[in-house]
């Protein structure tokens, strides 16, 4: 516990620096943070929208169950299919019963005959649609083939496109975070070099000596990391409503966020939490570690 | 034991500190190295200490041989080797306690051992009634005690001291002299490094004396030779006699 209190003094000591040191780091993580949890949702729609049927194969009314068989056992085959489920004409309109029962009007326009028999194809990668894509054309009894890989190659951009800018901006955040701990630690052992001398000469070990700075350089970072966490629980809390009707329909961000009594939703917020902290003990630790490297030598 | 095997210490090329140094200093010896300021005093403690490596030549402490020991095992020997300085080197920012508490917290001993450790040796020199005042509360006798109470609280089986009296008064310095005897016969190794002829004369103690670099004498019961006064001290010292006159 001494290291830790020697680190806790030197940082009451000198508040400013430490209010720098810590406020560069809570922005590092406020960004990170922020773009990490943007990353994380994209994905999960992404791989909502993948898991998804990626291709619809709808046939003509006249066509008899065993060519929709045929057309799956073929599919099958290639060895390159995940999921095919047939969707009876019967199928079609409890479907279309379910999403239009507030409509009463348009459930009387429709009966089974007039919604086509469908397979719902998904494919264990996205790219092998294109290969299968004939076969589902060319198949007798079929009206019409229909995608989701215009929404999922959209959704993979702008994915791409907030990682790109997440990892750049985090990158240049946190070689300033460590620029600053650096600087900060560098100057507080310069400031402590007579100190650092005598200890040295009684024969005090190496980490006795560097421990509270490294310590030091760590603690801002974690103060940085919880105050980032406080601020987007905030206002993950404050939007949580907004989220749930704009991305309600992806099962476990209904499952965290749908209670905050949830379990789910307390391991996340404290494994949240948790991770920024490591990080931002890391990262303290790191431009520490510089410093003591530089201006200490053995 | 400590073993100088004709060690050498050059500061650059035109500033030699030691010229082939060889002598023995056994467990237990009370000894003083003498000699004018650059004659080497320091040179050879901060040798022993580790502080500096020998040009040429070995320095042998408790068989580990100084001049290998690695980076990450210095420390161990400074634990062995307690050093007193001529300007204290204590922290200012700490209480009396906590500066002699160091010498033990850096060996990881608990707060229990630390407490009675450091009580003992400010006993032992005199000052526990002073253990929550500051440095700047102290007088310049008082600090050189603290000095000695942290380079022995850790029990170290040598003890050097550069210049222990050197911004002392005689009474004071003699109250310190006092004390280096009482460490020494507990069975410690002292090593004073001094200009003071008085407790060379007096003590009677084994004297190296060094003239620029090199041993001149190795006396057991040595004492301060009129050479090593220097010109100035015996002009000084006759001005004095003749003011008394």
């Amino acid at each position: 516990m001494k290291p830790l209190r020697v680190s806790w003094n030197h940082i009451r000591r000198s508040p400013y620096q430490a209010f720098a040191a810590i406020l560069t780091m809570f922005l590092t993580f406020l960004v990170s943070g922020a773009f990490g949890l943007t990353v994380a949702t994209s994905l999960l729609v992404l791989s909502y929208f993948e898991s998804k049927p990626q291709a619809t194969v709808f046939f003509k009314d006249t066509a008899e169950k065993s060519q929709a068989d045929a057309l799956k056992t073929t599919l099958e085959a290639t060895g390159k299919t995940a999921n095919i489920k047939y969707v009876s004409k019967e199928d079609a309109l409890g479907i279309y019963k379910e999403q239009n029962k507030n409509d009463p009007l348009l459930l009387e326009m429709v009966n089974a005959d007039i919604l086509p028999a469908s397979l719902e194809v998904s494919a264990t990668d996205p790219r092998y649609l294109k290969e299968l894509e004939p076969i589902m054309k060319e198949a007798d009894g079929v009206e019409e083939v229909i995608y989701q890989k215009d929404v999922v190659d959209t959704l993979v951009s702008w994915t791409n496109a907030v990682r790109l800018v997440g990892g750049i901006l985090i990158i240049l955040l946190s070689l300033d975070s460590i620029l600053i701990v650096m600087t900060i630690i560098g100057m507080k052992v310069a400031l402590k070099k007579d100190e650092v001398e005598i200890l040295k000469l009684i024969g005090a070990s190496k980490w006795y000596i560097q421990l509270p700075f490294l310590l030091e350089g760590g603690m801002y970072g974690v103060f940085g990391g919880f105050m980032a966490w406080m601020v987007m629980f905030v206002l993950i809390l404050w939007f949580r409503a907004s989220i749930l009707s704009f991305l309600g329909i992806i099962p476990i961000i209904t499952t965290i966020l749908g209670s905050l009594l949830s379990s789910a939703f307390i391991g996340s917020s404290f494994g949240f939490f948790f991770i920024l902290s490591s990080l931002g003990f890391l990262l303290g630790s790191i431009g520490s570690l510089v410093a003591l490297k530089k201006y200490i030598t053995f | 034991m400590i073993q100088f095997d004709h060690v050498s210490k050059e500061f650059g090329p035109t500033s030699i500190a030691l010229t082939d140094i060889a002598v023995e200093i056994k467990d237990g010896e009370f000894i003083f190295l003498i000699g004018k300021s650059g004659a080497g005093k320091s040179t050879i403690l901060r040798l022993i200490l580790r502080d500096i490596i020998p040009t040429a030549g070995r320095v042998i402490v408790d068989d580990w041989d100084v001049t290998k020991l690695p980076q990450s095992k210095i420390h161990l020997l400074r634990r062995k080797v307690g050093m007193v300085f001529q300007d204290f080197k204590l922290l200012m920012d700490r209480t009396i306690y906590e500066n002699v508490a160091l010498g033990l917290e850096i060996l990881g001993k608990s707060k229990e051992e630390t407490e009675k450790g450091v009580s003992e040796v400010l006993e032992l020199v005199g000052l526990s009634h002073k253990r929550n005042s500051f440095p700047l509360q102290l007088a310049a006798g008082e600090l050189q005690r603290v000095g000695i109470a942290r380079a022995i609280v850790g029990g170290p089986k040598i003890l050097l001291a550069d210049e222990p009296t050197g911004n002392l008064d005689p009474d004071t310095s003699w109250d310190i002299m006092q004390i280096l005897e009482e460490i020494h016969a507990l069975g410690t190794t002292v090593i004073v490094a001094t200009h003071n002829e008085a407790f060379v004369n007096t003590m009677k103690k084994r004297t190296i004396t060094l003239k620029d670099g090199n041993i001149i004498t190795d006396e057991e019961k040595g004492k301060y030779h009129q050479t090593e006064r220097g010109k100035h001290h015996q002009h000084h010292h006759k001005e004095e006699e003749k003011k008394k006159a």
